[in-house]
């Protein structure tokens, strides 16, 4: 009885726990610290952290590893001391203020954050108090670097939006699993990089042209299939949540709660150009982005087949009675859209890191970027996002960053509901 | 293999905690989804309006409990109205992208630093259940039948959220019997035909939401109570996309098919989850860690949810001919 009571709830609690503590906890067994160690946006490792019980017992110790990540597990939810062994910091680097003690309260099944901030020495020591680190700059300093990053996020995002809102035009499909698929290109990009040792740049690739290939197979054996029974619109759009929570979870199943890197191009020093710092491999990855996009564009506007594909995205039954193999140019969009949304997923993780949520977490604004664009139309999920990658960045000026994505949701239901045609769209698209 | 333990907590689990949240959520998406046909992708919102407003109330100002509870419906209606209004002349999967949206926002600024006094950032909030287990007419010690059973706080709870499931469900058959209800199912066959008979459909689908987000909104403090604590990223999407699988999967436009549909979810998932971890500590699976077990149910529901779309849309119980999704 009370062994079952027992198990009961730790089930309970664990069910809980993976409910509530989301994705980057979700494995982690009971209660337990953790943190991230970062100097100036580099992890920093060999960091001994030490976790006294609050009566002063040692509970444990861990060391930060390569990503400056450590982790420690208490017995029990309670108050606990956390202590920054200071001697064990690289040369030149402090805790802020000096203070290397932490007192966190962990609760129930529950895996509590530890920040501690390490800032340059002789930086934010004892006497420095309120006055901020003098290396801020000012509020239009940060503008020009912001502008950086907004185009960064907005070509990521444009790329996953072209294939979205191209396959919502030809087959009325609104694919929630579209992040996914930026996803999908990540981790393949992953395994082929870091499961077969080859350089980042082939293994982006083949995740590419996989990413095609994937896309193509799924059009013709399932989409394809769904719309040749008539499935509903509807229930397209709920099954294609389902696809997203189904490879949402292989992900985790295949690779892990873990954030990881590429093997290349990982720390690299920032350089300056004009009021801008940013790593090359910034510089680089948003070229490589934005000549891919011309070149789509390009495709579209110049080709037959981008020409058919953009009829079929305007009116599926002229285009098909004008002659044109809808079918066949659904396909296309489908390859090129699975290509597009894999390419994306590599760059996201060029400049960020790879996670197994990361296609989740951009999809709303893959959404804004195509919504805002006009659903429906190539070029304005170009503007679309840009405008939204902007908007988020430059958005930081005002509101806090954590909040950055609440603006573009916001504009997102703003748009719908003054113009839902978006940008580029027409007026009759409107249901 | 402890088949006892997995006989036990998947029985457990057809009436425990993550059932009654899940089935009262349900029985809101069923009232917008099933019955009127709105796509509502917001309901995890509804529950954290209420869980916050509640936990709030209690925990960052001290006031009474009966005050929280109070405050959680009204701003869970507030949601609704907020939502509402400018949204329910969208067509469906604009209005999807918009609650979804919605409660994506509700959520980020819940874990925000720049409201952690009043929200508690992704720590949440704790210490609000006292003045509802005060009201708890059990005496301490363990209730149950054999090796199920429950203490005395699950047991208050758990009775708690089981009598308003009822009243939810009773309250659903009634509507739904009367000329209201039957409006509310022209509305999801074919709007124009009903506004052509004078009926204000805008007027009916805010009813709708609003009554749906309630009934929502419920399994939002029976959570928050039931493990006396709220955590922002608990009311993500997810809990939105499970609470539809479970309307699909026990039957859309049907009074009890919420109901048994998380029922039978969390049994599934239980159930497969503990007989995996089981046979995977035991050795019969190599393949996987028991760490990989918890992806592999969630993998599940997925793909259970694109196969009955496909092959039983109207779900266990539900009739083919009731259900909205091939709208449009």
């Amino acid at each position: 009885m009370r062994r079952a009571v027992i198990a009961f709830t730790a089930f309970l609690g664990g069910l809980i726990f993976l409910l509530a503590a989301g994705p980057t906890t979700a494995w982690a067994e009971g209660e337990g610290l953790k943190g991230t160690l970062k100097f100036q946006g580099q992890p920093v490792n060999g960091v001994k952290i030490a976790v006294a019980a609050e009566n002063g017992d040692p509970v444990g110790e861990a060391t930060s590893n390569a990503q400056g990540e450590w982790t420690i597990s208490v017995p029990e939810a309670g108050k606990y001391q956390v202590t920054l062994d200071t001697s064990t910091l690289p040369p030149g680097v402090q805790v802020r203020d000096g203070n290397n003690k932490r007192t966190p309260t962990v609760y129930e099944s529950n895996v509590s954050n530890v920040l501690f901030a390490l800032v340059p020495s002789g930086q934010g020591g004892k006497e420095t108090g309120a006055t901020p680190a003098p290396t801020e700059p000012s509020m239009w300093g940060r503008a020009p670097q912001l502008i950086f990053e907004g185009i960064n996020l907005g070509l990521v995002i444009a790329l996953a939006a072209m294939g979205l809102s191209l396959i919502f035009g030809t087959t009325g499909l609104t694919n929630f699993a579209h992040g996914e698929l930026v996803t999908l290109g990540a981790l393949l990009a992953y395994m082929v990089n870091v499961g077969f040792g080859l350089g980042v740049i082939p293994a982006a690739f083949i995740a590419v042209i996989l990413g095609g290939i994937l896309g193509y197979l799924q059009d013709r054996l399932f989409w394809g299939w769904l719309r040749n029974r008539g499935s509903g619109l509807i229930a397209m759009m709920i099954i294609s949540i389902g696809v997203a929570l189904f490879l949402r979870f292989l992900f985790l199943f295949l690779f892990g709660g873990e954030t990881e890197q590429y093997t290349e191009y990982n720390a690299q020093p920032g350089i300056q150009v004009g009021p801008i710092i940013a790593a090359p491999k910034n510089f680089i990855v948003m070229a490589i982005e934005l000549a891919v996009l011309i070149f789509v564009g390009i495709a579209l506007l110049k080709t037959r087949t981008g020409k058919a594909a953009r009829a079929v995205a305007d009116n599926p039954a002229l285009a098909a009675s004008s002659g044109i193999n809808v079918d066949q140019v659904i396909r296309i969009i489908w390859t090129a859209g699975g290509a597009l949304a894999a390419l994306a997923g590599v760059m996201l993780a060029l400049s960020q890191s790879l996670k197994y949520t990361m296609g989740q977490e951009i999809l709303l604004l893959i959404f804004a970027g195509v919504v805002l664009g006009g659903l429906g139309t190539a070029f304005g999920a170009l503007v679309g996002s840009l405008v939204v990658g902007l908007f988020v960045q430059v958005s930081t000026l005002w509101i806090p960053p954590e909040l950055k994505s609440v603006g573009a949701l916001g504009v997102l239901i703003i748009v719908l509901l003054f113009r839902p045609q978006g940008i580029l769209g027409r007026r009759e698209r409107i249901g | 293999m402890d088949w006892t333990t997995i006989f036990v907590t998947t029985v457990e689990a057809a009436i425990g905690l993550e059932t009654v949240v899940y089935a009262l959520a349900a029985i809101g998406i069923n009232i917008q989804f099933g019955y009127t046909g709105l796509l509502n992708f917001g309901q995890a919102a509804f529950l954290g309006v209420a869980a916050y407003g509640l936990a709030v109330t209690v925990a960052t100002f001290g006031l009474p409990f009966w005050l929280g509870i109070v405050i959680g419906l009204i701003a869970t209606v507030i949601l609704a109205f907020l939502l509402g209004i400018p949204t329910l002349q969208l067509r469906a999967d604009y209005l999807a992208i918009v609650t979804i949206a919605a409660a994506e926002i509700v959520r980020l600024v819940f874990r925000s630093v720049a409201f952690k006094d009043v929200f508690g950032g992704s720590d949440g909030r704790q210490g609000f259940s006292d003045g509802f287990y005060a009201l708890n007419p059990f005496p301490r010690g363990e209730y149950g039948i054999g090796p199920i059973g429950f203490n005395e706080r699950v047991l208050w709870i758990l009775v708690v959220g089981w009598i308003l499931i009822v009243l939810a469900c009773l309250l659903v058959y009634l509507l739904m019997k009367s000329p209201w209800g039957r409006v509310l199912k022209a509305i999801r066959e074919d709007e124009d035909a009903v506004r052509s008979l004078g009926k204000s459909v805008f007027s009916y689908k805010m009813q709708s939401l609003v009554l749906g987000g309630v009934i929502g909104c419920l399994g939002g403090f029976v959570y928050a109570l039931g493990n006396a604590s709220v955590q922002p990223d608990v009311f993500g999407t997810e809990l939105t996309f499970y609470a539809y699988t479970i309307v699909i999967l026990g039957g859309a436009a049907r009074v009890l098919g919420p109901v048994l549909g998380a029922a039978i979810f969390w049994v599934l998932l239980v159930f497969i989850g503990n007989t995996l971890s089981e046979l995977v500590a035991a050795g019969y699976i190599t393949f996987m860690t028991t760490t990989q077990v918890g992806p592999v149910r969630f993998m599940l529901v997925g793909l259970g949810l694109v196969l009955l779309l496909i092959f039983r849309p109207q779900g266990i119980f539900g009739d083919k001919r009731e259900i909205a999704i091939d709208a449009r």
